[in-house]
């Protein structure tokens, strides 16, 4: 059954996110960093949301960050995903939050406030980063 | 000194078609609707001259109403016409609109219609909603980001905020289901619900995760249907057949999401801000509320939401609604048609219509003791989008 499963959705880089998706292929998880305040966003607009400044520069973040809040998905929406599986939101170090999947836990094991560190999952293209608890080794 | 604004306007009119899989276009469901309103208000159609428009998934699926209606119903020389869309909260927000209309002697009777019809012959309620297949297998840039980790449909965004509620306060599972029964025995007691049948909070249990923190039994239905609503002059409805509804109070409240540290958007919503503003213009409080309907496309929707009204402490919505207070013969009569969870699923009307009709004293079986005051509540997106009005059947 498994073989038959089709592929889950992997994001295409466009223009605005391309180093977002290309860095994870180096190991980096990069953000854009407002070159007038200094706030951190993700790559999914021109302008800074906190100063509505379009200067903006490419930083590599930490990686670190937290789970801020996660559900255990059982409904297949889409045939790519088994069930169940989490999907969480982690708070980065520098601020911005984002959607992913942790690696190398149950879903049963996630708490919310746990630390986690960026792990990447590489496609042919682009990286996507997922997340693993603190002191675990990654095994993607 | 009074607000200018409490109970200058009243609502007359309202009708609501059958719901549920009711396969009929929008634009059909919605003149079903005004049709229904009209003659509910003693109103030719000619005497409308306002129509504010409401689509609901089908306005962005395809298939949902537009400016178009006004020809689809023959409306001719409106002085008040716009296709509104702030989610669950829009219903909430016409008849603030329309309200204010009518004070500043732009227009005399406004309609205000949503209809919608996502349910299609022969496909299940989640695919109306989860948007699944929607997604192509290589979605561009960072929005591809959700799609990636299998966030999907609204289910998502209201498991997360549960979640981050649970984990910071102790709700509990219990208390989420507490809501979903009391709902249930509500819609027992009304002919227009779709689910009738009396749940235990084991059925509550046995039923399947949808994604867990919730369980089928916490998440809304799917319907098709159209409900319009007639807002006019408080003069007005004094000559007119039904008890007037007046409007006591308005507000609402958008509170923003960055996505970033510092957002508590799962557990502090937009409802405080409407809250302030409507209890101000009302000049009343938590503690002079009758009766609440409450937006409850979730359960835990209803619990946050009355934390956010004052009704308890921030944190305390579960050990608040825990006792059943919420359901029949409970200290704070919600949600008595049985919500969007157990009544009928047409956004932001499914609580106006029911806060009409208990405010009118029209809620046979289920009506409750004391309706002096009534609050309605929508809410849309992710928590996002709030409105709120606060009825009464009387002028002071
Ligand atoms: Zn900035």
């Amino acid at each position: 059954m498994t073989d038959e499963r089709p592929p889950r959705p992997i994001p295409e880089a466009d223009d605005a996110s391309r180093p977002f998706f290309e860095g994870g292929l180096e190991g980096k998880l990069m953000l854009m960093k407002c070159s007038e305040c200094g706030a951190w966003r993700l790559p999914a607009r021109s302008h800074c949301d906190n100063c509505l400044s379009d200067a903006f520069t490419w930083e590599q973040a930490s990686g670190r960050g937290t789970v801020r809040t996660f559900g255990v998905m059982h409904q297949r929406y889409h045939p790519g995903f088994e069930t169940p599986y989490d999907v969480t939101i982690v708070e980065l170090e520098e601020g911005p939050r984002l959607p992913t999947n942790l690696v190398g836990i149950t879903p049963g094991a996630i708490r919310t406030g746990m630390p986690v560190r960026v792990d990447f999952e590489n496609h042919d293209d682009v990286a996507l980063p997922r997340f693993r608890p603190e002191g675990t080794q990654s095994n993607l | 000194m009074a607000h200018p604004l409490r109970g200058v306007a009243a609502i007359t009119g309202l009708g609501m078609t059958p719901m549920g899989r009711i396969y009929k276009s929008t634009s059909e469901l919605a003149a079903d609707a005004v049709k229904a309103a009209l003659t509910d208000s003693g109103l030719r159609k000619d005497q409308i001259d306002g129509l504010l428009i409401n689509p609901g998934i089908t306005g962005s699926t395809g298939g949902g109403i537009s400016l178009g209606l006004q020809n689809y119903l023959g409306m001719q020389n409106l002085r008040l016409l716009n296709h509104m869309n702030a989610a669950g909260s829009t219903a909430a927000q016409m008849v603030q609109y329309a309200a204010m209309a009518i004070q500043a002697g732009m227009v005399n009777h406004v309609v205000c219609v949503f209809a919608d019809a996502p349910l299609k012959d022969g496909s299940s309620a989640g695919a109306a909603y989860g948007g699944a297949a929607r997604n192509p297998q290589r979605p561009k840039g960072m929005a591809g980001l959700y799609a990636a980790a299998g966030y999907f449909g609204a289910n998502t965004p209201y498991a997360l905020a549960a979640r981050r509620h649970m984990d910071v306060y102790g709700t509990t599972q219990d208390q989420l289901g507490v809501i979903a029964v009391g709902q249930r025995q509500w819609a027992t007691m009304s002919p227009l619900a779709q689910m009738r049948t009396p749940i235990t909070i084991e059925d509550y249990h046995n039923s399947r995760w949808i994604i867990e923190p919730l369980h089928l039994l916490d998440c809304c239905l799917v319907s098709n249907g159209a409900v319009a609503v007639i807002v006019s002059s408080a003069e007005a409805a004094k000559e007119m057949p039904q008890p007037p509804v007046y409007i006591h109070g308005m507000g609402q409240g958008h509170p923003g999401d960055r996505g970033r540290a510092g957002s508590d958007w799962e557990t502090q919503t937009g409802a405080q801000l409407a809250a302030r503003t409507a209890y101000a213009m009302a000049g009343v409080g938590p503690g002079d509320i009758d009766c609440c309907q409450i937006y409850d496309c979730y359960t835990y929707t209803v619990l946050v939401t009355l934390e956010d009204y004052g009704f308890c402490k921030k944190g305390e919505g579960g050990p608040f609604v825990e006792d059943g207070k919420l359901g029949p013969g409970g200290a704070l009569p919600t949600n008595t048609g049985g919500g969007e969870l157990s009544g009928y699923y047409m956004w932001g009307m499914t609580p106006l219509s029911e806060g009409i009709i208990q405010t009118r004293g029209q809620g046979g079986e289920r009506q409750v003791p004391k309706n002096d005051l009534v609050l309605v509540t929508g809410n849309g997106g992710s928590l996002s989008y709030h409105a709120a009005l606060i009825l009464s059947p009387h002028q002071n």
